[in-house]
């Protein structure tokens, strides 16, 4: 068993603060991983440490056995909260965008025939998103969850190894959100994907990953809570409800105890 | 009902915007009139006749020293002037505010260089123009593109540095080079921006060009301005100005126009 990404032994430091420390982790192929923690836990600096967005202080990642090049690329999708898409461009111009930028390095253009075969893939893909009826309309036109529908599109129209989602359902209404968790689950398992997702909805971690992880710091040193950076101290693989049930039940009770905990201290 | 809260309709609009310049324009002519009362021969304040008498000459007669019609050929001198120079800041603007604007290490080792730039007075550089460039077209030029375009580069920067950083690594994400973000994600959501500096850069231009053409130059509207002061020739001179501000204003509106039909996106959703 290989897995497709292994982050061994990642420290992520901003000046003296550390924020991730002795990360160890191997993705396989295939899973939906979900992470959770508190906020500043260090889930969205894990996340755009595998994107290359950022470079870990220290510690290497594999993809498939190499080591990644700090720098973002057609690899790895991404979908963030906001901002994901172009504002400038139709639904279909965006997701025509991910081809025209490979097959045209130049003009990041095409004509003809190639644009009409582009055209017609990402025609494929935004139905597939559910937003065949709105090729057309510019981001500013939909409503939030179409435009996640489209950033999601667009990053698949790429085949990325692995897609990144950075609480990608958590500006949306409750309404919405339960429709994004059945496209995202089914494209999922159509398109055989590798998602990793960072969210702060414990019952989202849950429902959606095969995998959980939550991070947070190890050890806390009250006159320099700056210096211990977290890691992940739950690692729950999902085979069955039951686990699910288990795992969700674990996490609601570890955090209320620390909820807890804060009172009794600050009290 | 509060005055925040009172909404005027377009046919409102129009009226109560006409109002002021309506009583401004009384209140000159009931002015002009008196003072005409008082001095048949009045020249600081002429009536609407004594200005159409004025300008029929520079209109519909030709020159007799260089054939031309006077009043069109200041106009196209200055048109010609103000479009050069205009067009040559938007040009540097679009292209320099890209590259800085997308490549951080350009931006560093430039963007001093354009802020120390800025700061100048283009003014106190007039007379270096015309020592290096003569009393020609080229001076002309030289002080509305070294007057507006260092702020248009400026602006375009920081609306490019400032585009989101998400859409800059989505771009990556889906295969983008640094030249293809440039010109498929910075130059498009740069161009309304751009349209908007130009418009806000149209009242500068205005002023340098009327200042050069002040200083040297034998035919332009800044020109004529001030040559007929000598003479008091106010029955020239309001007429030049009030023709001025039409062709200012036919152009800020163009330029909307050409921002709304163009980059509907950038112009709110009801589109």
């Amino acid at each position: 068993m290989s897995a497709l990404l292994s982050l061994r032994d990642i420290w992520v430091e901003y000046g003296d603060k550390i924020v991730l420390e002795r990360v160890n982790l191997d993705i396989e192929a295939g899973s939906f991983v979900s992470i959770i923690g508190p906020s500043g836990a260090g889930k969205s600096s894990l996340l755009r440490i595998v994107l290359g967005q950022e470079v870990p202080t220290r510690g290497t990642i594999l993809l498939d056995g190499t080591p990644l090049t700090p720098e973002c690329g057609p690899d790895r999708g991404v979908v963030f909260q906001r901002y994901s898409v172009f504002p400038h461009l139709s639904a279909l111009r965006n997701t025509v965008f991910g081809l025209e930028c490979a097959r045209a390095p130049l003009l990041a253009r095409l004509f003809g025939a190639e644009r009409r075969a582009a055209t017609a893939e990402a025609a494929d893909m935004l139905n597939a998103v559910g937003l065949g009826d709105s090729m057309h309309l510019y981001p500013a036109q939909m409503s939030g969850g179409m435009q996640q529908r489209l950033a999601i599109a667009q990053a698949l129209i790429k085949r990325p190894r692995i897609l990144l989602l950075d609480e990608p359902f958590g500006a949306l209404d409750p309404g919405i959100r339960a429709d994004m968790h059945t496209l995202i689950t089914q494209l999922w398992r159509d398109y055989s994907l590798t998602i990793i997702m960072v969210t702060h909805d414990i019952r989202e971690a849950f429902t959606l990953g095969t995998r959980v992880l939550a991070l947070d710091k190890r050890r806390h040193d009250p006159h320099a809570p700056h210096r211990f950076g977290a890691t992940a101290v739950y690692d729950l693989p999902l085979r069955n409800r039951m686990d699910r049930e288990a795992g969700e039940d674990l996490l609601a009770a570890v955090a209320s105890q620390q909820s807890n905990e804060k009172r009794i201290g600050h009290g | 009902m509060r005055w925040v809260n009172r909404q005027v309709n377009r046919r409102g609009r129009i009226l109560l915007g006409a109002l002021p310049i309506l009583l401004l324009v009384l209140l000159y002519l009931f002015l002009a009139v008196q003072r005409h009362a008082a001095n048949p021969m009045e020249k600081i304040l002429p009536l609407p006749s004594g200005m159409a008498e004025a300008m029929a000459a520079l209109l519909f007669q030709a020159d007799q020293l260089t054939g031309h019609v006077v009043f069109w050929a200041d106009t196209l001198a200055s048109l010609q002037r103000l479009g050069l120079g205009l067009g040559i800041a938007t040009l540097a603007a679009l292209a320099v505010g890209l590259v800085l604007g997308v490549l951080p290490p350009l931006r560093a080792t430039f963007g001093p260089l354009v802020t120390g730039i800025a700061v100048i007075p283009p003014i106190a550089l007039l007379p270096i123009l015309f020592i290096a460039l003569g009393l020609g077209e080229t001076a002309k030029v030289a002080l509305i593109v070294i007057g507006i375009a260092p702020v248009m580069v400026r602006d375009i920067v920081a609306h490019v540095a400032a585009l989101p950083r998400e859409q800059i690594v989505k771009a990556q994400t889906l295969g983008a080079s640094s030249w293809q973000i440039m010109i498929r994600v910075a130059l498009p959501q740069a161009m309304p921006r751009l349209l908007h500096a130009m418009r806000l850069s149209l009242g500068p231009a205005w002023v340098f060009l009327i200042s050069a053409e002040a200083i040297a130059a034998d035919v332009g509207l800044g020109y004529r301005i001030f040559l007929v002061r000598r003479y008091l020739s106010m029955d020239v001179i309001i007429p030049y100005v009030a023709w001025i501000a039409a062709l200012a204003i036919v152009m800020d509106m163009a330029l909307t126009l050409t921002s709304r039909r163009l980059y509907p996106w950038a112009h709110g959703a009801g589109h």
